[in-house]
């Protein structure tokens, strides 16, 4: 398999319908109408040389490469500018042009280093291009040049080199079409031009560049290089997998030397990112290989003990003697086990599968418990399926765009371009958020609003906008008497539209000023083609589920469900949350979102797995961890996930783990949750697993091996043993086969299988007879659950209340550069960008309590208290702190508590009454966390790493 | 009561908020219970109704009198 790096066509396709034919160099060529005459003859395979022309950006008409020559037409036109015209003649070579051509090359070869190694590498194109031209010599004596500037080190993934630079401007272009940053220009004029991050005293590190690799894939030359690959060298080898981090699920291009990974490159064909990334998907991949990655399994008799390293065989044999000893001493029930939204559907199809039919419970849980399993209730219960409605091309036809609860271009960056890109347009947006989000206002957008809630005020708030869009006459009458249950709908109307709903007599609650409400809820009624993004900012609150529910209300209400451009839309925090959910990883419901109790349904299962199901629901992790505590709950086996710092109360946490007599964790490194495990079974990395992950749109696409894995096993197979010693008597030999059970027994995914995915890239489920190829948008011509269900969502406050011991309301949430608890961030360079979780402070709060910007701050709760340093900013309202939860040493979620929502037991992360104090440093519990945590990674016979 | 008592009556008496506007709120709130409580949290439930059901609210408590009867016919499938 030999390197071949993507097809360019130099312009984007055209989208216009109908085609056009011309000749070029005397071909009969049919394309769109639109398509530029460079792309066309790309198309036809007759490339034309170029520079400044990529086909992710519009064409721009620069380095005069490109130019062609038409009959009838007098000179040179540039191709990439060119449009096709029916009849068109077009001559890609002739005397002139090549001649044209060559002086143009000539000139650009004066001022690039004649030792390029980009060029002898082939990772720039101007000597290729010199070469196309048949370029032999240079005719000029050495000039003035830029040869000597200085080279821009600062970014840790990339280096600037302006020796290289061919000021074509499709890095800038890169910046501000694709990525949306604007943080590139071209400084000065004429032979002073360069390309500059930000103001002249800005490096690419200190600007506002994102670093999500744009610039870099645009580059035509070595101006713009990853580091890999001036140190490695070229790529020799590409296969595309998918993203290990965020629920966009981007698709890249894993270009290989050997087993060793040189650079991730977005690929261009991927349905989710359409050929663009984010810093973390681009460039975080270091933690594969990391120092501190775990690579032989341990076991230890108590927490107490340093680790001792075994064989696989040992530790196997060990955890099943374990299991099958507790659940002799304490029952069937006593032990469990957490699938990871991380690992591939197939892994968590395995784990779950291991509760059920190897501890014969139903004890099994996943991490979207503590983050979108309100938005499967929700959804669920309105439309009848517990997924988003739309796929992330639908934004594209949006003209109205809701972002409430969700903060894209920090935690969906991909995404976030897109929806920047369609802002441009002249789409409207409005954002519901207690911070300022950086959508707000960014280059070229601003929020026609933004409704600065009160944390916790969710459900008041859309209960406002509904009461506006009912008392005003703007709901979609035709569309609910089609789709939706009348009689539903009329009680709903009566309960939003009283009197008591209304905003403004809800905005002591809210704090949304009125006007503003009543502006954002007929925009978001009459705008068009209108879509709701929504994030944790919704799911993560003691009303989490009702607040999904009333979003849906919303847009049935309105009729924007079942068409491109509109729809529900979470967007999805890990890599698989969508997958880990679909998979039946919940405790009450198998594959499908099927409940347990369904006998003929489990039926079906048990003749597949030659196993009898236990009927009732299990435990959620919260009621894991109090039956723990109790005394009842006496082992766990956690794949991916590191509970003890992402969920929430950490004390509590802490107690019910170390209640357990055998936690087994099943993770790449010795992560917190592992401070209090009896047996580590190392895992592998997305790099070194075959599998799928389905991101926010129920996207199902190929994960691909492309290197060893570390410790030896993909961690189906690590899963697959542990149920072999078990006795269960699994023979699973690759991935595909996981995946044909799940469609063997899971209506959705019943078309699915690794050479379906393996011929169209991906698809989105329901994938099934019906639906063969998938479903981009769902409820087209109805709901799943046949009509479309208006649940009343009455607002009921939270219980964590602010007091004079806790005035002041903490909301969490994620920064671009780390991702979750930051296992794997925190171990690549993006720390650069993020050393430590900050917490964000408005400036009369903090001026109350005597903190300046960088202070060391006492963050104390009822649950617990820890210190971080703040950072004074009105991004946020008065009355409201914000953080991360990124960094272990910070432990944000020893101050959250535990109250969650009601249907789902979501943890309320983003509202947890507290105080802010000036402190001289950590905590107590920082301290001894801190101690307890270096006792606890003791390996004997091993250097601590550092 | 305990840790995890006091936190099973907080949780019902919020589901029970939460469904009080369905048209047939005590067997939505013990639909509820059924669906997602695991056996034990409900004979935890159904031991502290049995003593008196102290902290609960009226409609939690209705509810879980209402799956506890379930459950003694037999009918407490979820």
């Amino acid at each position: 398999m030999g390197y071949e790096p993507q097809a360019d066509f130099g312009t984007p396709a055209s989208r216009a319908s109908g085609t056009v034919t011309l000749t070029i160099d005397g071909y009969d060529v049919t394309v769109a109408a639109g398509t530029t005459v460079m792309r066309a003859a790309a198309e036809a395979g007759l490339a034309i040389p170029k520079l400044c022309a990529t086909d992710s950006l519009k064409q721009f008409g620069s380095c005069r490469l490109c130019l062609v020559e038409i009959d009838g037409v007098r000179g040179t036109p540039a191709s990439c500018t060119l449009p096709v015209a029916e009849g068109m003649a077009v001559r890609t070579r002739s005397d002139q042009v090549d001649r044209l051509r060559r002086n143009v090359m000539e000139l650009y070869l004066t001022d690039h280093p004649a030792d390029c190694t980009a060029c002898a590498e082939g990772d720039c194109e101007v000597a290729a291009m010199a070469a196309t031209v048949g370029l032999e010599a240079i005719r000029y004596a050495p000039g003035e040049n830029h040869l000597c500037e200085d080279i821009d080190r600062s970014n840790p993934y990339f280096d600037f080199d302006p020796a290289k630079c061919i000021v074509c401007s499709r890095c800038v272009r890169a910046c501000d079409e694709v990525q949306g940053t604007f943080a590139l220009t071209i400084d000065g004029r004429g032979f002073a031009s360069k390309v500059s991050a930000g103001l002249p005293s800005d490096d690419f590190l200190t600007s506002e560049c994102v670093s999500c690799g744009a610039c870099v894939q645009a580059c035509p030359t070595g101006a713009l290089q990853e580091r890999t690959v001036k140190e490695l060298g070229m790529p020799e080898s590409a296969t595309v997998t998918t993203c290990g981090y965020c629920g966009v699920g981007c698709t890249f291009r894993a270009e290989m030397k050997g087993e060793q990974l040189i650079r991730m490159v977005p690929w261009k064909d991927g349905k989710a990112n359409r050929g663009h990334s984010c810093v973390k998907g681009r460039f975080a991949w270091g933690y594969a290989n990391h120092k501190e990655r775990i690579l032989n399994p341990m076991v230890r008799a108590s927490i107490d003990e340093p680790w001792r390293e075994v064989s696989w065989e040992e530790a196997l044999a060990h955890a099943a003697s374990e299991l099958k000893r507790i659940q002799a001493t304490y029952g069937r029930l006593s032990i469990g086990g957490i699938t990871s939204s991380r690992c591939t559907n197939e892994e968590t199809f395995l784990v779950q599968k291991l509760v059920r039919a190897g501890f014969s419970n139903n004890n099994v849980d996943t991490c979207a418990r503590v983050c979108h399993s309100p938005t499967g209730y929700g959804l669920k219960t309105t439309f009848g399926t517990s997924a988003g409605t739309q796929d992330f091309d639908s934004v594209d036809q949006a003209d109205v765009v809701m972002v409430i609860g969700a903060n894209p271009t920090d935690g969906h960056p991909v995404f976030a371009s897109r929806l920047k890109q369609r802002l441009r347009q002249g789409a409207k947006l409005i954002v519901a958020d207690p911070r300022r989000i950086d959508l707000v206002r960014a280059p070229h957008i601003e929020a026609a609003y933004h409704l600065p809630l009160r944390p916790g005020t969710n459900v008041a708030v859309l209960t406002a906008m509904a009461h506006v869009i009912v008392t005003e006459g703007l709901a979609d009458e035709a569309f609910i008497r089609d789709r939706c249950d009348w009689n539903e709908y009329r009680e709903w109307a009566e309960f939003v539209g009283d009197p008591r709903h209304s905003p403004e007599a809800l905005a002591p609650v809210t704090l949304v000023e009125p006007d503003a409400l009543r502006g954002a809820a007929r925009l978001y009624a009459t705008g068009g083609n209108a879509a709701i993004y929504y994030g944790l900012g919704v799911t993560e609150h003691s009303q989490g589920s009702s607040t999904v529910m009333a979003i849906a209300n919303l847009a049935m209400a309105t009729g924007n469900i079942g068409k491109p451009g509109v729809g529900v839309n979470p967007l999805r925090g890990q890599n698989n949350v969508q997958g880990s959910c679909d998979m039946g990883s919940f405790p009450h419901e198998l594959s499908g979102y099927r409940h347990i109790s369904d006998a003929s349904l489990r039926r079906m299962f048990e003749d597949d797995w030659g196993v009898p199901l236990d009927p009732e629901p299990g435990l959620r992790i919260n009621n894991m961890l109090d039956a723990a505590v109790d005394g009842v709950f006496k082992a766990l086996y956690i794949q991916g996930e590191d509970i003890l710092q992402s969920d929430p109360n950490t004390k509590h946490v802490a107690a019910g783990l170390a209640a357990m007599e055998c936690v087994i964790v099943h993770d790449l490194f010795l992560n917190e949750t592992a401070n209090y495990a009896h047996i580590f079974l190392p895992g592998s990395t997305f790099l070194e697993k075959n599998g799928t992950f389905t991101n926010a749109e129920r996207r199902i696409q190929p994960v691909r091996r492309v290197m060893t894995p570390l410790n030896g096993f993909e961690d189906w197979e690590v899963t697959q043993e542990l149920a072999n010693a078990l006795g269960l008597g699994w023979s699973y030999t690759h991935p595909s086969q996981i995946m044909d059970e799940i469609a063997r027994l899971t209506p959705t995914f019943a078309g699915v299988s690794f050479a379906k995915l393996d011929e169209l890239g991906s698809v989105q489920w329901p994938c099934n007879d019906a639906m063969p190829e998938g479903t981009p948008v769902m409820h087209i011509n109805g709901f799943v659950r046949g009509k479309g269900r208006f649940v009343v969502t009455d607002y009921i406050p939270t219980d964590e209340k602010t007091g004079p011991r806790f005035p002041l309301l903490l909301t969490t949430g994620r920064i671009l550069s780390q991702y979750n608890v930051g296992a794997q961030t925190r171990r690549t360079a993006n720390t650069v960008w993020h050393p430590e979780d900050l917490l964000e402070i408005h400036p009369h709060d903090a001026e109350e309590r005597g903190l300046r910007e960088g202070d060391w701050a006492r963050l104390a709760s009822r649950a617990g208290e820890t210190t971080l340093r703040v950072t004074v900013t009105d991004r946020v309202a008065p009355g409201v702190v914000y953080t991360t939860f990124h960094h272990p040493a910070t432990q944000a979620n020893v101050v959250t508590t535990e109250y969650s929502d009601w249907a789902t037991s979501c943890p309320e992360y983003k509202v947890t009454a507290v105080q802010v104090s000036p402190s001289n440093g950590p905590s107590d519990w920082q301290e001894s966390y801190e101690a307890l945590t270096e006792q606890s990674r003791r390996i004997a016979g091993v250097e601590a790493a550092e | 009561m305990s840790y995890t008592l006091d936190r099973l009556v907080y949780t019902v008496n919020q589901i029970a908020r939460n469904l009080a506007r369905e048209h047939d709120p005590e067997a939505a709130v013990a639909d509820h219970v059924a669906k997602f409580w695991d056996p034990r949290m409900r004979t935890l439930m159904f031991d502290h109704l049995a003593a008196g059901g102290k902290g609960l609210d009226p409609l939690a408590k209705a509810a879980l009198r209402r799956l506890a009867s379930a459950r003694i016919g037999g009918l407490d499938a979820g």
